[in-house]
């Protein structure tokens, strides 16, 4: 791989990627995983580092694809990716919304979007599975990782509560 | 005005200006972390008006069946319901290019300072809490499917391929997809 030029491979990773983030951008986790260090552009350890920059950055979770872009090939990778990712999607999904509205009772619609969505929480806990596998590196990293996801599913505070708790855990040096 | 009622006098008298949907979209990207589609549903139903409930939902929906980010993909949808193409790319680039900013510049520092073992301690200590958050959000999914043991399967089967498996994200919908489709189809629609 390292004989290509990587903005090459990064552009070609991702243009095709946008179109298997099938219930969001949280679902390409895995493919970018395995795009970014499998491909030995990145470590594991680089991978969950830009994976926790993106998570306290504000807005869309598609911003990791402009981050590992950035690392990989600057500003030109930053760019490409972003607008690979997002813009042929968007435009399809535009084209979509403006077909008839018959299309929102449809069987044939309920009927796909349930199936993809079964795929979409498999996917997700994937993401998650392979996250820890990169990021998680101690005992104690599982265990906040554990809490993390037992509180977020039985309390409702703002999610950025839990990364300043991760964040002052990691300084106090426990993870 | 109540919840339930979605009218077409809900939208706003005016359509939004190019301008506008930018801002807005600007406002969505910088209040929402971890995901920005709560946020999005506050400015564009309940503060803007732009759409009803209903139809907030419907679009969301055709949002989260189409490929790509869902929230990215209803900028484009509003924008270019409102000012076509000029519309779609302001409520893109409100959304994205703010974030991208940002996030490029803490990589940057990052790039720099990583090597300190605080921030990189910081760092780990946020991935451990926000893959917690990835770990909730995947059971809340999963359980809110508790009542369609098909949908578990069809998920479960999909976490083991793209998991533990290691097996591409394509192979795993190409192959699974027609038959999680089958069975919604028999049991869900």
């Amino acid at each position: 791989m390292t004989a290509r030029d990587p903005l090459l491979d990064f552009t070609l990773g991702v243009s095709f990627l946008s179109f298997l983030a099938i219930g969001g951008a949280n679902a390409v986790i895995p493919e970018l995983h395995r795009l970014s260090v499998d491909s030995g552009w990145m470590s594991d350890g680089m991978f969950a580092d830009l994976f926790a920059i993106a998570q306290v950055t504000p807005g869309p979770n598609v911003i990791l694809v402009t981050l590992i872009g950035w690392y990989v090939a600057g500003f030109a990778g930053a760019s490409a990716g972003t607008v690979l990712m997002c813009v042929p999607a968007g435009i399809c999904a535009c084209f979509m919304s403006t077909l008839s509205t018959r299309f929102q009772a449809s069987r044939v619609r309920i009927a796909i979007q349930r199936g993809l969505a079964a795929l979409t929480v498999g996917v997700v806990l994937a993401s998650a599975y392979i996250l820890m596998g990169a990021a998680d590196n101690s005992a104690f990293a599982y265990a906040l990782t554990g809490a993390a996801a037992v509180a977020s599913v039985l309390l409702r505070a703002n999610p950025l509560v839990y990364l300043l708790i991760g964040g002052a855990a990691g300084a106090f040096g426990l993870v | 005005m109540s919840e339930g009622t979605a009218s077409p006098d809900a939208m706003a008298a005016e359509p939004p200006s190019v301008g506008m949907l930018f801002l807005t979209f600007l406002r969505i990207a910088l209040s929402g972390f971890g995901g920005a589609l709560p946020f999005a549903r506050r400015e564009l139903v309940e503060r803007h008006r732009w759409l009803g409930p209903t139809e907030f939902n419907d679009l969301l929906s055709i949002c989260q069946l189409m490929p790509g980010p869902n929230i990215v993909n209803m900028s484009f949808c509003i924008g270019w319901r409102f000012q076509r193409a000029a519309g779609a790319a302001a409520s893109f680039l409100g959304l994205i290019l703010a974030p991208c900013i940002i996030g490029v510049s803490l990589t940057v520092l990052y790039l720099h300072y990583g090597q300190i073992p605080l921030v990189s301690a910081i760092l780990r200590g946020i991935s451990a809490a926000a893959i917690g958050l990835f770990l909730g959000l995947g059971a809340k999914m999963a359980y809110a499917e508790r009542r369609s043991p098909h949908i578990l399967v069809f998920a479960a089967l999909a976490f083991i391929g793209a998991g533990p498996l290691g097996v591409p994200l394509l192979a795993v919908i190409l192959f699974l997809a027609p038959f999680s489709i089958l069975a919604a189809w028999r049991w869900s629609a």
